[in-house]
Parts: structure tokens; sequence; C-alpha cells
């Protein structure tokens, strides 16, 4: 059974000034194993980060079923979904997202202290892992752009998720930095046994997998759009 | 995790912390010493009788002959004759009667005739008789000497050995003419912590027949400290005396006599207790005004704790754990406020009235009041409270690709 299985899942958006709804993700089929890497492709705009924020249960879908692990997230409630994103999903943001007022070990610890709880220690020893061993108590201002994103990468792993969603991880990176970035994180999931789900319009970024759909031809939301 | 979320949020916004803890510990400390002040100043004052139980003077106030008497208070509502004194001092029912004549002051200090059985035969406090310092001895009757009050020595410098002019009046006036006799203070008073402390006491006939007193009133009293042999006997004075011919005055019992006093001034109180609370309210107001104002600041960081698994009851309840560990701190640091608050008011009491107050005495308002400051804290934080519950997580944390 995959880890991820996605089956006829809409999220609608209400148009302005009472206008309807119109859809932004319509995915029929899609599935995900355990400790996989997949890549999709889809140019801004086409509801990828939506998709990622319905799998992470961040947003509520309209409609269909998201299993993951065997259990329908849809189905859950807020509370529930959140938990479940706590113990076994790990989110790196195109933006970092990184708290600006708490140290790089605190941001990373943020990482697990919904799920589990605090592991001082494994938080440590991720920074380690990501080459910050010695930036534990700087604050992200105090990083370049290429060592934030290395932050991000030991946050998301921290809760020991199953699932590791990348939202556009290179896209504020140089090329040099996207590289050595994107290999980090592919690394790290393989060596925790986590699968990966990364979106991103980068093409060089998209090659370096070995798996990658187009999310542009997978969203119906779109070709209904366009008609 | 809320506490670690509360003590990280605390320490990030560490300016806006102190500054809203410390306008909650000046209402705090402002409130915890206008109730302190209040309560024990009632009780203090309506216990403080000197060890008598009832006050005989000339016709007036009762409130002005216990003021007069026994906190040296006050003009002396006119005097008695030595013929009331004796008939009083004969009564059956009373078992003491010391007279007091009073017209005089050292620089505003008051000055009180008086025989040496005050000190003799009285117990100020159940088991406490006055008692002089090493060295001193009570006046001796027909001598130009005097016992000065422990803090009435303490702020006039006298000792053993120092001779003053009394200055005609009760109260001070720079252009009245001093006395001719010069007394000799022979002993300072053992504290007391009552009036008695503010007095400098001198026989009575010196009081009575000083120079430029009049002759004619050399005989009369001011008024009479009594005890009475049992309570009963008041309200049988009280009845007797107060009854007949509009002569005299019989103060008594001493204590409601004095709770009249806070009856009359209950406003002021009702005002100090008013602005207390509104100060209070503001202080809690600042609290909703200064996390709610960095709301537009934290939502993204909210927005992220929620991304990786917080609840919206967990960054709801951080948010009003916030603000009463504000509360918390600001309550704590009050006591700090109200410790030096309530000292200044104290010894300003005291210097005006003799009366000690223990403001670091027990009170139920030292509980009450940080968990009234807590909550407070706690209502201003519900309004950011709520405005953190309702961020919205995908819209806020990430550009939409």
């Amino acid at each position: 059974m995959p880890l991820l299985e996605i089956n006829d899942l809409v999220k609608t958006y209400p148009r302005p000034a009472g206008g309807g709804v119109h859809p932004v993700v319509d995915v029929r089929a899609f599935a995900l194993e355990a400790g996989a890497q997949l890549a999709l492709r889809g140019e801004s705009g086409t509801g990828k980060t939506t998709f990622l924020n319905l799998i992470a249960g961040i947003l509520a879908a309209d409609s269909g079923a998201i299993r993951f692990d065997g259990r329908d997230v849809t189905r859950l409630g807020e509370a529930a979904r959140d938990r479940l994103r706590a113990l076994s999903i790990g989110y790196i943001f195109q933006t970092f997202n990184l708290l600006q007022g708490h140290t790089v070990l605190e941001n990373v610890e943020f990482g697990m202290a919904f799920g589990r709880g605090v592991d001082r220690a494994y938080a440590a020893s991720l920074l380690q892992r990501v080459g910050l061993g010695d930036k534990l108590g700087h604050f992200p201002r105090q990083l370049s752009t290429g060592q934030q994103q290395r932050v991000a990468v030991a946050r998301a792993l921290a809760n020991h998720p199953q699932l590791v969603l990348a939202d556009e991880p290179t896209g504020n990176l140089d090329r040099r930095n996207a590289r050595e970035s994107l290999g980090l994180i592919r690394e790290v999931c393989h060596e925790t046994g986590a699968a990966l789900l990364l979106v991103s319009h980068d093409e060089r970024v998209l090659a370096a997998f070995e798996h990658m759909q187009d999310f542009s031809a997978m969203n119906r939301a779109l070709a209904e759009a366009a008609k | 995790m809320i506490f670690n979320l509360i003590y990280r949020s605390l320490r990030q916004h560490a300016l806006a912390t102190l500054v809203t803890a410390a306008s909650i510990a000046l209402a705090a400390g402002l409130l915890l010493t206008v109730w302190v002040v209040k309560t024990q100043s009632q009780a203090v004052f309506a216990a403080t009788n000197s060890g008598f139980d009832a006050v005989l003077g000339a016709r007036g106030s009762k409130l002005q002959l216990v003021l007069n008497a026994i906190f040296h208070l006050e003009a002396s509502p006119g005097n008695i004759t030595a013929q009331d004194y004796e008939l009083i001092r004969r009564h059956p029912a009373v078992k003491a009667a010391i007279p007091l004549a009073l017209g005089d002051n050292f620089q505003g200090w008051r000055i009180a005739g008086t025989v040496p059985a005050l000190f003799a035969d009285i117990e100020y406090l159940p088991g406490r008789k006055y008692a002089v310092g090493a060295g001193g001895r009570f006046f001796a009757i027909g001598q130009h000497e005097a016992v000065v009050g422990s803090y009435a020595a303490r702020r006039l410098g006298w000792k053993t050995g120092t001779t003053f002019h009394p200055s005609h009046g009760v109260a001070f006036n720079p252009e009245a003419h001093d006395h001719e006799e010069e007394y000799t203070v022979v002993g300072v008073l053992e504290p007391t912590n009552t009036p008695v402390d503010r007095v400098i006491w001198i026989p009575l006939e010196g009081v009575q027949t000083m120079s430029g007193h009049n002759p004619l009133a050399a005989t009369e009293l001011s008024a009479v400290l009594i005890q009475l042999r049992a309570p009963a006997a008041g309200l049988m004075l009280n009845n007797q005396l107060n009854a007949s011919g509009g002569k005299l005055t019989f103060a008594y019992p001493i204590g409601s006599i004095v709770a009249e006093l806070f009856n009359k001034i209950g406003w002021m109180d009702r005002v100090l207790t008013l602005i207390a609370w509104l100060v209070a309210v503001m202080a809690s107001g600042s609290v909703l005004v200064s996390i709610y104002n960095s709301m537009s600041a934290r939502a993204r960081d909210i927005a992220i704790l929620r991304a990786l698994g917080a609840r919206r009851r967990t960054v709801f309840g951080a948010v009003v754990g916030e603000a009463a560990a504000i509360g918390l701190l600001g309550a704590a640091a009050g006591y700090a406020v109200f410790a030096a608050l309530a000292a200044f008011v104290a010894s300003l009491i005291q210097a005006q009235t003799g009366v000690v107050l223990e403001p670091l005495q027990w009170n139920p308002v030292f509980w009450w009041s940080p968990a009234v400051f807590v909550g407070l804290c706690v209502l201003g934080g519900l309004v950011p409270a709520i405005k953190a519950y309702r961020v919205p997580v995908a819209e806020t944390i990430a550009p939409v690709s």
C-alpha cells in the first residue's frame, strides 16, 4: 500500500464579490510509496502549494480522499490534522519560514515540539548533519540564505517524518547553493527513510530526480480554468 | 511546550514585556498600598486608646475630644473645671482618671501636662507600662522637668539634659512668644508606637501655671483620660454626663468614635480605591494593547508554528499565558513598589499621628491582588489570543505557487 494515495481531490476557492467558486486543485489520482522521492513539475500559479497544503492538512479539501499511511486525512478534524502533521510530515517552504526571533537550534526544536517532544541532542545532531553544528546559537538573520535553507531542512526532519514536502525549496538560492541544498535534502531523506515529494518549476532541479510527474497535467482544475 | 512558547515569546519581546510588567507593577503597588493602609489604619486607629476607655472634656464633639486627648491632634474643644475632674475621679465606676492640660508646643511638637500616675499606673497596652530609656527618669511634680516621647526626641535630637522653652499654643506659630520657663529633659520614653511618642510631657501644673497663661484658668484641665472598672459603667456614665446640663462631653467608647472618623472620610477611601482599580484596569489594558499591536508582526510566526503542527488552542493558550505571565511578573514586582510606597505612607502617618502601621503584616490583599491582576491580564490577553487563534496558516506562511 502506498504511503500517500490521493483520489478525486478537489479544492476550490470563492471568487471575489460572491461570484461562486473556482477550482484550484482537481486531482483524480496520485500515489507515493514510502521512502520514494518524486518531483512534481509545475509553473507558478498551478496549485502546487495548495496541493502540498492539502496533503499536509493545513488546508481542508472540498471533496476526495487523501490516504496517508492508511488514514484518510480529509476525514480528520483540524486538530487531528495538526497532530498528523506534527508527528509524520516535514515541510520545507520556499521562503524557509524560520522563526527570526529564535536561534537555529530552537527553530529545529520547534519542528519536533508539537509531536513527540523536544529532543535537544537529536536537534543538534541534525544541524551537525547539515553542516551547521557550529551555528546552534545563531539567529537566522546571522546566516546566509543557503545556511537558512539547511536549517529549514533540519527542522523538516526533526519529527522523524514519514513524508517530507518541499515547495520550491531551491527557489531562493543561487545555482551552487540550489544544487548543494537539493543534494542535501535528498540525502537526508534517504538516510532517514522519509519519502520526499518536491514541487518545482526549475528544470535543473527536476532533472536530478529519477521520478518526476507533471502537476500541470495532473491538475484538471487548470484545464477547466482554460475552457 | 506551551510554557516554552510563552518563555520564548516573553524573551523575544523583552522590552515590551518589561514596560508592560512595570505598568502592572505600579498599579499593583498602588492597589496594595491603598488597601493595606486603608484596612490597617482603620484597625490600628480604632485600637489606639493608650490604655483608656473614655475621655471626659468640655461640651463639644466627641471625635474632636478623642483626637485631641488620645491622638494629640486638633485643638481642644475647651476646658473643664477641677470640680468636674474631682467628680469623675471619685466616681465609683472609675478606676483611674488622668488629667491632661494642653496649650503649649515646642516647634510644633505638642506639650502636654499630666500627672506621674500616667507613667506609673497606666498600661498603654495590656501588660505594658511606659518606661524611660537608660539614664532617664519620669518628671517630678513641681519641677521644670520633661519626659519626651521617643519619636519626638529622635526628631528633635533631644536626650536627657536637653533644655527648652515651651511656646504658646497647641500648634506651631513662629510669631508666638516663648514662655520664660526653661524645662530640662529628664527622660526619653521607650517607643510605644502610639501617639504618646510624639508628645513632650511635663507636670500638669507646669502647663496650668505657665507664664502668660490665664491665671483664672490655672486649675482647669483640657481633658481627663479615664479607665473604667467595668465596660458597663461606660454606658451609664455616657447617659449621665452627656445629659448633664450640656457642660461636659463623655467620649465612650473610644474605638467607635474613631471609627466615626473613618466613616466621615470614607468617601476619600472610596475615591482612592476607585483610582487604584482604574489604574489596574488601565494597566491590564496595556497588556492587551502591547500584545495586540505586536500581533501583525507575530502572525507569520504563529502561522509557521501552526504549519509545524501547533494547534489553534496551543497558540491561543500561549498568547493568554503570555498575558498571564506579564501579569504575574508585574504583580510580583508590585510587592516591591508596595513595600517602598507603603513604607513612605506609614512614615508619613507616624510623623503626623504617632500611630505606627506595619504594612508588611499579613493582609488578605496580598494573595487576591496578584490573582486579580493575573485575571485582568488574562482578560486583556483574550483579544489578541483570539486573533492568534484565527490566523489563516496557508495565506500567511507562503507565497502560492
